[in-house]
């Protein structure tokens, strides 16, 4: 596999997405270094997941994202100043200030809610992917969650209603945990499911499932299309498993930029990329390898894609302004929408 | 008007609801089959299998999937078979159901009903019996409805049904089969308070099944010279502390009288509320009469010696007038 097979102007788009990504983790990172941001989690390193994944989503469609939803959400279109704002708890927010990086949300882009409680989301999904059916809307709902909800009962009792009643909703998981098992004492534990496969929790329950790189987009947009082509001809869920490599910016509790802000150059120039990240730099970032294929397939130069960089960086730095220049709510804001 | 059994007034506001609106769906366990006592009987023969759907034996996730329908256009209806399963879909109601509308800043609305069965009566033991409301009412964003007559079962169910927040319906095994008159005027709002029983010497409040034991402790009160009024809280959240504050503020004596265990029940909760609105103007504290605590038990003799009797309400009221302070009030009892 390589790129999706999409038009150049398509390609461009969605290196220029995983690059607005990229580059609005960093400034967040960049900005919990300067201001009290709390905690958040980061979508580095799963780009050429999300990306290529999304895309294949229409209007109307329903997404349901986890606590690593940054990525997803820009993919989709929202607007990553108003998340930072989100993020800040301003006024401006997508929430108003009311849900945080945890729950960011934009009903009008396809992301009604976010939910962190781990495996909250998957429920949800399915019973979206229900009314669709039951509406007759040829709407697909898709459910983006990590290896570790796979951990919790409620992916195992949506799977089975979902395969019982061929719901329209596709189950993207996001294994980040590829190197857990090589972990150290204390680093972040997760995937501790004692199926050595995940998709091993789908096959029973008669789910079609694919099993891909996560930083190669185009096994990533064939699986998804194939997904999302089944979820709209009502034949049923699938499940996907994304691999990727946790970033090891994310392996501390609290992300920090281990491997220096991106570097986009090191795509063409090896000489650039040091000992200390090299597989990383060289293999596991999905950015650096969609780059490298943008620029064998010849749908950008090395000049044009850097120039897309300066706009992702820019626009971030707008953003980071745009949020620290906004007011906080009012306080009457927090006794709002409890009741309608 | 003719009278309707509670548990007839719960199918016809159900019929009625899906009558009214197509988006209205009804989920849950043996439903097709009515159910396990027959709220729901023939409405899969009227309404088709898409909107009255079995689910498996799945609480968290049937909860969550109605959650994911309400904020894409349906308005699910979700029947727990017995409130104490509900343990099992806390995730979905406490963390998303009640709070979706909160965290996207009213930009989601979740217009989910939950009916749940509940009640310690008939035997069915610790796992089939609680009154867990207290929990429910703890929760910000969620509604709580537990009728007491066959009239509120059938307008509370269509309120909250049409209400734009997730709302948990509570009703009373012990109720199902009490007769009433249906009222379809909706000239009542089901989310306030109702006084069911005007009196000035003492008020008792309840809801659900010790509503009609308040009643008769009333009637039996009467016959001693004591005007009892009866407070049906009908809305255990919101709470309607309007009427509550009032009723306590004529009275000048309250009783709470709730089925649930005393610790920890909502009626420490209303009790609160009064002290701190109408604290000088009491004549005594406010009482609380609820089930010891402990599990509900099974057998026959324990199970009634466990719910609040009516001579226990008798007693407690009596007192408040005669001592200025309830005998049966004891902390942890």
């Amino acid at each position: 596999m390589a790129l999706p097979p999409l038009p150049p102007p398509r390609l461009v788009r969605q290196l220029r997405t995983m690059l607005r990504i990229r580059r609005f983790e960093e400034a967040l990172i960049d900005l919990a270094g300067s201001h009290d941001v709390g905690h958040f989690h980061v979508y580095v390193g799963q780009e050429a997941t999300g990306v290529p994944a999304l895309d294949l989503l229409e209007p109307g469609d329903v997404s349901y994202t986890s606590h690593r939803n940054h990525g997803h959400l820009i993919a989709r279109g929202v607007d990553p100043a108003a998340m930072l704002a989100e993020i800040l708890g301003r006024a401006t927010g997508t929430n108003r200030g009311k849900g945080g990086t945890l729950h960011l949300a934009s009903a009008t882009h396809g992301f009604p809610t976010t939910s962190s409680s781990v495996g909250g989301l998957i429920p949800i999904a399915v019973g979206s992917a229900f009314a669709f059916r039951e509406l007759g809307t040829g709407r697909v709902s898709a459910a983006l969650f990590g290896d570790g909800a796979l951990e919790e009962g409620a992916w195992h009792e949506s799977a089975n209603i979902a395969a019982l009643r061929r719901l329209p909703v596709v189950f993207l998981v996001e294994n980040n945990s590829l190197e857990a098992l090589g972990q150290k004492a204390n680093e972040y534990p997760s995937s501790t499911l004692a199926a050595p496969r995940l998709a091993d929790l789908a096959r029973p329950f008669g789910i079609p499932v694919a099993v891909v790189d996560g930083t190669d987009a185009g096994g990533v947009h064939a699986a998804m299309s194939e997904a999302i082509e089944r979820a709209r001809s009502l034949e049923g869920p699938s499940f996907i498993e994304a691999q990727t490599v946790r970033w090891p910016g994310s392996r501390p509790l609290w992300p920090q930029l281990v491997t220096g802000p991106t570097d986009l150059a090191m795509a063409w120039d090896p000489s650039r990329i040091g000992d200390e990240h090299r597989a990383w730099h060289e293999r596991q970032d999905g950015v650096l390898r969609f780059a490298r294929e943008i620029l064998a397939a010849g749908a950008a130069s090395t000049d044009e894609m850097l120039a897309f960089d300066r706009e992702a960086r820019d626009e971030m730095a707008a953003a980071v302004r745009f949020a620290l220049d906004s007011p906080y709510p009012e306080p009457e804001e927090a006794l709002r929408d409890v009741f309608a | 008007m003719a009278q309707t059994r509670y548990i007839d007034a719960i199918r016809g506001a159900l019929e009625d609801e899906m009558t009214a609106d197509p988006a209205v769906c009804l989920l849950g366990e043996d439903i097709t089959l009515g159910g396990p006592f027959g709220a729901t009987t023939g409405l899969v023969q009227r309404f088709g299998e898409w909107r009255v759907r079995n689910t498996p034996i799945s609480e968290a996730t049937v909860v969550g999937l109605a959650i994911g329908a309400a904020t894409v256009g349906l308005r699910p209806v979700v029947e727990v078979m017995f409130l104490d399963f509900i343990t099992l879909a806390m995730d979905q109601l406490v963390n998303h159901a009640a709070k979706l509308r909160y965290m996207t800043a009213g930009a989601l609305e979740v217009p989910l009903t939950i009916r749940a069965q509940f009640g310690a009566t008939g035997g069915f033991g610790a796992q089939h019996s609680q009154s867990l409301e207290a929990w429910f009412a703890h929760v910000p964003g969620l509604r709580v409805l537990a009728p007491s007559t066959p009239a509120d079962a059938y307008a509370g169910l269509r309120a909250a049904i049409r209400s734009d927040d997730p709302v948990l319906y509570l009703e009373h095994r012990g109720l199902y089969w009490q007769r009433g008159e249906r009222d379809d005027s909706a000239a009542d709002n089901p989310w306030r308070a109702r006084v069911r029983r005007s009196g000035t010497d003492t008020a008792i409040l309840a809801w659900s099944r010790m509503v009609p034991a308040a009643l008769e402790a009333a009637e039996r009160l009467a016959t001693d010279g004591l005007n009892v009024e009866v407070v049906d809280l009908r809305s255990l959240s919101p709470l309607d502390l309007e009427t509550i504050v009032a009723s306590a503020r004529r009275t000048r004596r309250v009783a709470v009288v709730h089925e649930a265990v005393t610790t920890g029940g909502l009626g420490a909760e209303v009790a609160a509320a009064i002290s701190e609105a109408a604290w000088h103007e009491l004549a005594a504290p406010v009482a609380r009469i609820g089930a010891p605590f402990a599990p509900p038990p099974a057998g026959p003799e324990l199970e009634a010696a466990f719910v609040p009797s009516v001579e226990r309400i008798v007693a407690a009221v009596r007192d408040l007038v005669d001592r200025g302070v309830a005998a049966s009030f004891a902390p942890g009892a």
